[in-house]
């Protein structure tokens, strides 16, 4: 490692100020740094600093998403071959699943970091670890047979509109990986929604819906149809707990999603006041749903089951959890996690038209979390005001 | 006696060389400074020129905007140099000491027959007003005001601190003369705060003339402003004020003896010191001769006077600062570490648990100046929360300076932080920014704006 660090000291002043590759220090120092922890030592303040940097959060963070990115791929090749009718050894399904997948996540990595690295350039900032977990996210919420232009465009987008226009990561509104799914979805609706796009490959005789998409029917439908409806697509909750599902690339397992969520919550990286209050206010809303059961949806589908459905359980855990874009007081995150899930599943019942009601709840969300902590604070100063007026 | 608060919010970090409770001699130190910048937001105008010989209590530099705040010399001697920075900001005036100390003589006294304009006259003549120090801003107290209260902190929860109880040893009598000086300066109380697993000294529990409070918790516990925050918080218009335990009894020597006496024991400690143990000197004195034969010489080295969440960067044959009571040596970390964010890192202290080293909750640690990491902008949220153990939103407030908006930092409570109740939160920020210095900003924006 030593010729290394030599090699990377000997070139460094060819991209400092001056040098002749100066346009590219940061691309430069954001590979040495990825190699190297800096030598900078503490200036002022505390001279001894926690271990943790942003390079170590985003990869515990994509560490955690490891067996949802596993169990999709392994996923997408048990769907094809069911759907063709054929039967496949697990390691021939997983490796279906892997050609399916990768080019996704070339794609939205490639296309993501070469914008952040370009825009870092020209600001002459250093790149910015954020990326890292946006560029798993975005395959992971994207169907299999999205098209990779469609990616390429969805992950530009979003970093540029969600993310580097208003300063990069750090200073966002919206979580970006959402952002593209939600550029996606309303640039390219024949592509992210109906039955064709889930399976990769699928026979056409075969159904691709996914369990949101024949619980949507249940609005409309009456008695016998409804519950043969239900009979037939949406009372095996074992498979959509396990994930044998279709749907997005990593978002049908709960069992890997929940297996991240307890990486995230014992490392201390991700928010479990965010999770924990997403779920209750998902099963709340159900719930609520099961109490007036004015249709086959509301009546039919038990509030619990609405958790394992679609990406509920993958927006609550890695996407409401987003710290740049969630409310940041620790009350605010059990208001921000119960209103999301509460509207996740109100909008997934009420609106046919938007059977993924998940992204749509978590941006809305995004948006009013500087709301929900602007009361957070103000009832801090509340309090502090009191005191002297009991003082006095 | 009172209930016992328990601080749950904070984080003790577990470093490698606890000074062991042994008393060891050091040659004596040739020479001794005081250093202006150890007094945030003072302007210091010189009382003396090189060359010129003076006693222990002999003033060196005063206060340009409050005249009657002396800063004076720890020892008797000549003064051989005074050592300006950039546009001539004065950083050290030292003193190279006399073989026996002379002392300047002041009134000798028991303070409980003195009226309060007494002890104080005495104090700001003495010098020894530099110790008082008050809540809000973090600055020496002003002494045409009087406090609320008088708060004291009888343990120290940082890193590697030094034990009170050891430090004050023999200074009983001293100790309660110093608190019965405080009680004359406040109509309110003097809260003598302490943990009952760390202090078993008589001179606490029998204390008279003053409040005991307890706490136990994690650091920040002993960090005066936490107590304050939970005894009786400070708002808008109060102020308390604040004085060290060791300083209490510099005030009783005044009184009992007559003289500015300000030796005291220091804790040396740190994972390069040989064997950490405790040292007899007087405060301000050059550290070389402390330090001389009882580093570790493997690796480059950083000298911290006082402890590594709070003080000062020193030179090897710098001085110890005037309110500090250990001296911390941990290694300079300056080197590049191959793929150190992605390791296992055992040996890696982290509040979060992304490194396996939380298997071991009880390990030492060596820690190194390194700052592991790039700053970056915030990102993490939650985090600074976990070890701030009062109701102030940190992040908020730290934006709020960042802004320069004087209400909001009103609102959200300036005047009950000081910079150290957020070192913690300077210790584990993932974005690693500069809380401290960005804390003090704010304060000197407030005093500007204020005064």
């Amino acid at each position: 490692m030593k010729a290394l660090r030599k090699f990377l000291d000997k070139k460094k002043p060819l991209f400092e100020k001056g040098g002749k590759f100066a346009k590219l220090q940061s691309t430069f120092d954001a590979f040495d740094t990825f190699l190297f922890v800096p030598d900078h030592t503490s200036k002022t303040g505390t001279h001894i600093k926690d271990a943790i940097d942003l390079k170590r959060t985003m990869s515990v963070v994509v560490l955690a998403l490891i067996p949802s990115l596993l169990f999709g791929m392994y996923n997408i090749g048990y769907q094809h071959f069911l759907s063709v009718g054929e039967t496949a050894a697990l390691m021939d399904m997983f490796v279906y699943g892997l050609i399916k997948v990768l080019p996704i996540i070339v794609v939205s990595y490639v296309v993501g970091l070469g914008i952040e690295f370009a825009f870092a350039q020209m600001r002459g900032h250093a790149v910015n670890e954020g990326f890292l977990v946006s560029g798993m996210l975005i395959p992971l919420v994207m169907p299999v047979e999205a098209p990779l232009w469609m990616v390429a465009v969805s992950t530009a987008f979003a970093v540029v509109i969600g993310k580097e226009v208003f300063g990069g990561t750090g200073m966002n509104i919206w979580n970006p990986a959402l952002v593209a799914r939600a550029f996606f979805f309303f640039a390219y609706p024949s592509k992210m929604s109906g039955d064709a796009v889930w399976i990769a490959e699928k026979a056409d005789t075969f159904s691709g819906a996914t369990p949101l998409a024949h619980a949507a029917t249940l609005v409309d439908a009456n008695g016998e149809i409804a519950k043969s409806i239900f009979e037939q697509h949406l009372s095996n909750a074992w498979d959509m707990f396990i994930g044998l599902i279709p749907g997005s690339i990593g978002e049908t397992s709960t069992l890997a999603i929940l297996i991240g969520a307890v990486i995230l919550i014992a490392t201390g990286i991700g928010s479990w006041r965010i999770m924990l209050s997403v779920f209750v206010g998902g099963y709340a809303m159900g719930a609520i749903f099961n109490l007036i059961g004015a249709n086959p949806y509301m009546e039919l589908i038990p509030a619990w089951q609405h958790l394992i459905m679609g990406g509920f359980a993958f927006g609550a855990v890695f996407m409401a959890t987003d710290p740049v874009s969630a409310t940041q007081t620790t009350r605010g995150k059990y208001i921000y996690g119960f209103l999301i899930g509460f509207l996740a599943v109100l909008i997934r019942v009420m609106n046919a038209g938007f059977p993924e009601a998940m992204m749509l709840a978590i941006l809305l969300m995004n948006t009013f979390a500087p709301l929900i902590d602007h009361y957070v604070v103000q009832g801090n100063v509340k309090r502090r005001l009191k005191r002297v007026k009991v003082k006095a | 006696m009172s209930e016992v608060k328990k601080i749950k919010k904070g984080l003790d970090i577990k470093l490698i060389g606890k000074a062991e409770k042994v008393l060891e001699k050091a040659d004596r130190s040739e020479t001794y400074a005081i250093k202006p910048t150890d007094f945030p937001g003072l302007t210091p105008k010189l009382k003396v020129k090189v060359d010129m010989e003076i006693k222990a209590g002999s003033p060196l530099f005063f206060d340009k905007y409050k005249p009657e705040i002396n800063f004076a010399s720890p020892v008797s001697g000549k003064v051989i140099a005074i050592n300006r920075g950039e546009r001539r900001k004065i950083l050290e005036v030292v003193v190279q000491a006399d073989a026996e100390i002379q002392y300047e003589e002041f009134k000798k006294a028991d303070p409980n027959g003195l009226s309060r304009e007494e002890v104080k006259e005495e104090l700001l003549k003495s010098g020894l007003w530099a110790f008082m120090r008050q809540r809000p801003y973090d600055v020496i107290a002003n002494p045409q005001e009087t406090p609320k209260a008088i708060f004291i902190s009888a343990f120290d929860s940082a890193p590697l601190a030094a034990d009170v109880d050891f430090l004050l040893e023999g200074d009983a009598e001293a100790f309660q003369a110093g608190i019965d000086a405080l009680a004359k300066l406040t109509d309110g109380k003097v809260h003598l705060n302490i943990n009952p697993n760390m202090n078993q000294a008589k001179m606490f529990s029998e204390v008279k003339n003053a409040t005991v409070n307890k706490f136990v918790g994690v650091h920040p516990a002993g960090n005066v402003g936490v107590q304050i925050h939970h005894i009786d918080a400070i708002n808008k218009g109060e102020v308390a004020w604040v004085v060290r335990p060791q300083e209490v009894v510099f005030i009783g020597r005044l009184f009992q003896k007559g003289i500015y006496d300000v030796s005291r024991k220091v804790a040396l400690c740190g994972s390069e010191v040989k064997t950490p143990c405790y040292f007899e000197t007087i405060t301000g004195a050059s550290v070389r001769n402390i330090l001389k034969g009882k580093l570790k010489d493997d690796e480059k080295i950083r000298v911290i006077s006082g402890n590594v969440l709070t003080g000062n960067h020193i030179p090897e044959d710098g001085f110890i600062g005037m309110y500090d009571s250990q001296i911390t040596v941990i290694p300079e970390g300056d080197k590049h570490e191959f793929l150190g964010w992605a390791l296992p890192g055992l040996d890696k202290f982290s509040m979060s648990k992304s490194f396996f080293s939380w298997l071991s909750p009880n390990k030492e640690y060596r820690l190194d100046a390194n700052l592991n990491g790039e700053h970056r902008a915030y990102v993490v949220s939650g985090e600074y929360e976990k070890v701030l153990p009062m109701d102030v939103l940190p992040v908020h407030l730290i934006k709020s300076i960042l802004v320069e908006d004087i209400d909001q930092m009103e609102q959200l409570g300036i005047y009950e932080v000081a910079p150290e109740d957020f070192a913690l939160c300077e210790f584990v920020c993932t974005s690693k920014i500069d809380v401290q210095d960005i804390v003090r900003q704010g304060i000197d924006l407030m005093i500007k704006e204020m005064s």
